[in-house]
């Protein structure tokens, strides 16, 4: 019993930061039918920037500030200008390839860069344990899984509450009326890439300290927010919310209860089940694009 | 097509044929690798081709039917059975699996093919590292034999290379026939249209599963030439990265035309090869060289080709147009 209450705190730390990368990926998906393949290397990457920016000589505050700036710039605006502009009107899959070979580039790029070596990254929340209701638990899980919750429900509250968040989600479920009801489209699909651009690099933050900072530690990672925004729903942030932590819990429960071999299993038969059963995801509405 | 255009295509057609042939007589042992290699890359995207390019579905899962197939082939033959009976069960096994990994398709849009086939890709990958008193997990199956073909070893790289070669020209031969005959043009009329295609009394669900199981089945028979060309294999080449490989090279060489699984698979094959001489950028600058041919040209290197001569017999059209409309003009 014991054991299962670390499992699950570990898993919905875990599952938290799957949800960030998820919900970066379903914005995309909706804004501009962008289907990221290289979203895992989107959440390495900010971790290497800061990394870099340290050995230059900054300290750890300043990189991260910098860090994340660059991948505002990098990974949103010139992702989007780049990549995405050129290709977006030839259809969904061309783009989908080039983010293949993005992700190779990007990969390869770090390895010959940096090091192709696994690094050390220092955590923002300081490790140790505490001690809640007699149980002790991780402080980094905690850690990073409170800074997670707060994003998600800053993010829920910006595309909810807000007029800009309005407009998002305008723009997401129909453009054309989005655009005649005087949205700025192009400034709102702008802002998606660099809202993704945040959370890949906050989750970069959150997650390398546990990990460690390698070139491709964002293989495993991409598919399992791929996962975590099908099975919760492609079309729904909240969806992707779901869907990270519960792969994330599943995961850490199937790696404790199930076998270690066959742990990376469970999501993907997860997933089949759900794609055969229940194909918009467990909080997704069917998709109306049909034809 | 004019009569011109067709000899001049034969033509190209048996110099390439002849290039094949004669050109590696005198390459080494490791160009003759990579160009088997080639010839098993280019049967697969082949396959791939025929799901992708002229059914219009996407699969992640080519990769792990090049797997199934290589190691049906490695526990096979190093059993003392010969590589065309494992050929055989591998063919038939991708078959099956690409059957009823097929069905989720029907019931779902298309791009949750992708979704369900990725799943399966990494599951494959997980069978071969896991199940080792069948694959020898992640110690991998060592000194696979290569086959005799009508009393021919080919143990050596040069007799290898025509077998790999041989295969593929085969399977371009099948495909070629496949794709004309009504069947294949069931196939296009799914991608087109798949509502109208139905409406013409084309049964979609069993086309829809017959091209995906084909396609998988070209996987496998690449999978049985793999085994051999390696002569080791381990789980880690059929992860989802083959699978996403072999996607790029449909993609690239430009899907739904016929030769494109060829440009794509050397792409991808030979290309990082001739960039080795930048070393550890080699990946890099290949990854950059996908990346701008395909904002240049989504429909991949025959899209540029296709574009061309489209956009020249447009201007030889309105030319002619143009001298009817002035002889009209004088004869008035």
């Amino acid at each position: 019993m014991s054991n299962l209450l670390d499992l699950l705190v570990a898993g919905l730390a875990t599952g938290a930061i799957y949800a960030l990368v998820a919900v970066g990926f379903t914005l995309l998906w909706q804004t501009s039918q962008t289907i990221n393949f290289a979203q895992g290397e989107f959440v390495m990457l900010p971790a290497f920037l800061m990394l870099a920016l340290m050995h230059a000589g900054a300290p750890f505050w300043l990189a991260i500030i910098l860090g994340i700036l660059l991948s505002l710039l990098l990974l949103g605006l010139g992702f989007k200008l780049l990549l995405v502009d050129p290709m977006l009107r030839h259809g969904v899959l061309p783009l989908a390839i080039a983010t293949m070979a993005l992700a190779i580039g990007m990969k390869e790029a770090v390895k010959q860069f940096f090091s192709a070596e696994a690094s050390p990254f220092p955590s923002i929340v300081p490790a140790g344990d505490i001690s809640i209701l007699g149980r002790v638990v991780s402080l980094q899980s905690l850690g990073v899984l409170a800074l997670a919750i707060a994003v998600v429900i800053g993010l829920t509250a910006l595309l909810n509450r807000t007029s800009i968040g309005h407009q998002m989600q305008a723009t997401a479920q129909n453009p054309t009326v989005a655009r005649i009801i005087g949205v700025p489209v192009e400034r709102m699909i702008l802002l998606t890439f660099l809202i993704n651009a945040f959370l890949v690099a906050l989750a970069s933050l959150l997650i390398t300290p546990i990990y460690l900072a390698k070139f491709s530690s964002g293989e495993v990672l991409g598919q399992a927010a791929f996962i975590a925004a099908i099975v919760g729903g492609f079309n729904q942030v909240r969806g992707a919310i779901a869907g990270g932590l519960l792969i994330g819990v599943v995961d850490n429960l199937a790696a404790a209860y199930v076998s270690t071999q066959y742990r990376a299993a469970v999501p993907l038969v997860l997933l089949i089940v759900i794609i055969l059963f229940r194909p918009q995801g467990l909080l997704g509405r069917p998709e109306e694009r049909t034809v | 097509m004019t009569v011109k255009g067709k000899y001049l295509r034969i033509a190209l057609g048996i110099v390439v044929i002849g290039a094949l042939i004669i050109v590696p007589m005198n390459f080494n042992r490791y160009g003759l690798y990579i160009l088997s290699q080639w010839a098993v890359m280019t049967i697969a995207a082949m396959g791939l081709n025929l799901t992708l390019g002229y059914a219009g579905q996407v699969s992640l899962a080519q990769g792990a039917f090049v797997g199934i197939g290589a190691y049906a082939a490695a526990i096979m033959t190093t059993q003392g059975m010969p590589l065309i009976a494992a050929l055989s069960v591998a063919v038939v096994l991708c078959f099956a699996i690409g059957w009823i990994l097929g069905y989720p398709a029907l019931r779902v849009q298309h791009h949750y093919l992708a979704f369900v086939t990725l799943a399966f890709s990494t599951l494959a990958f997980l069978v071969f590292r896991n199940e080792d008193w069948l694959t020898k997990g992640i110690y991998g199956i060592s000194n696979i034999p290569r086959p005799n073909v009508m009393g021919f070893a080919t143990n050596r790289p040069l007799p290898f290379y025509y077998f790999c070669l041989g295969s593929l020209g085969i399977v371009s031969l099948a495909m070629w026939w496949l794709i004309r005959s009504p069947w294949g043009r069931a196939f296009i009329a799914l991608r087109e249209n798949p509502v109208r295609a139905l409406s013409l009394g084309i049964d979609t669900r069993r086309y829809t599963l017959m091209a995906f199981a084909i396609g998988s089945a070209l996987g496998g028979v690449a999978g049985t030439l793999y085994a051999p060309l390696t002569q080791y294999i381990d789980p880690v080449p059929f992860n989802l990265s083959l699978s996403l490989d072999l996607l790029m090279m449909v993609i690239v060489g430009g899907s739904g035309f016929f030769f494109g699984p060829f440009l794509g698979a050397m792409i991808a094959v030979l290309l990082p090869e001739w960039l080795r001489f930048t070393q550890g950028y080699y990946l890099m600058l290949y990854a950059v060289a996908v990346m701008l041919l395909l904002i240049y040209s989504p429909t991949g290197i025959l899209g540029i080709l296709d574009r061309y001569l489209a956009a020249r017999r447009t201007k030889a059209a309105s030319a002619l147009r143009a001298v009817t409309k002035s002889k009209l003009e004088t004869a008035s």
